[in-house]
């Protein structure tokens, strides 16, 4: 059972990395990424039951922890920069 | 028998959270606008996440590790909402406005 939700967890992983190189928008490349950051940190709780090893827990809690802030951090960044620019382009 | 029941009950968990995962990744390849891929997106960090991890803390059973799948529970579930208030409101803030809605059954116009 483990397996099929890795692997369930893997294709959307897969899907999300597609959105994040097809999309319009800088916002839908930063969703893709977070949700692939998400992803991550779910897929290593599973694996971690699935090799029966529960060290990766922490490996899961920590990646969990930094992707909030990797997306806050991008997320700050650009609306400073756009709002830096608004006067030159509105898009 | 109980140890069947839980088994089955966190397999049922754990086979609901990945169809969810699964619904997630298609919808924020699939829909149409970025409004709607992000409601997509994060219906995987809450609705599957709640699942597979209580399917998981299901077969930890009493210990730590399950402790620490439900601190991971508790974390994603605090920031998973927060990152796509964050982006949304980004987005919005940028200028970036939602499509206007199309019915096409009716022959209304983009």
């Amino acid at each position: 059972m483990y397996i099929l939700v890795s692997i369930a967890i893997l294709v959307t992983m897969v899907l999300a990395l597609v959105r994040a190189l097809k999309g319009p928008t800088v916002y839908d490349r930063v969703l893709a990424v977070n949700m692939f950051g998400t992803k991550t940190a779910m897929l290593l709780a599973v694996i971690a039951y699935l090799y029966g090893r529960p060290d990766f827990l922490d490996l899961a809690l920590a990646y969990a922890l930094i992707n909030l802030v990797g997306v806050l951090a991008v997320l700050e960044f650009f609306q400073n920069n756009h709002r830096d620019h608004a006067e030159y382009d509105n898009d | 028998m109980t140890e069947l029941l839980i088994d089955a009950l966190s397999w049922l968990l754990m086979a609901l959270g990945g169809g969810f995962v699964l619904i997630g990744g298609i919808g924020a390849l699939r829909l149409p606008d970025f409004y709607t891929r992000i409601h997509a997106a994060s219906l995987t960090d809450t609705m599957a996440s709640i699942l597979i991890f209580f399917g998981i803390i299901l077969q930890a059973g009493f210990s730590l590790a399950a402790l620490k799948l439900f601190a991971i529970m508790i974390f994603l579930l605090l920031t998973g909402p927060t990152a796509s208030y964050a982006l949304a409101n980004a987005a919005l803030q940028s200028g970036l406005r939602p499509e206007k809605p199309t019915v096409t059954s009716t022959g209304r116009d983009k």
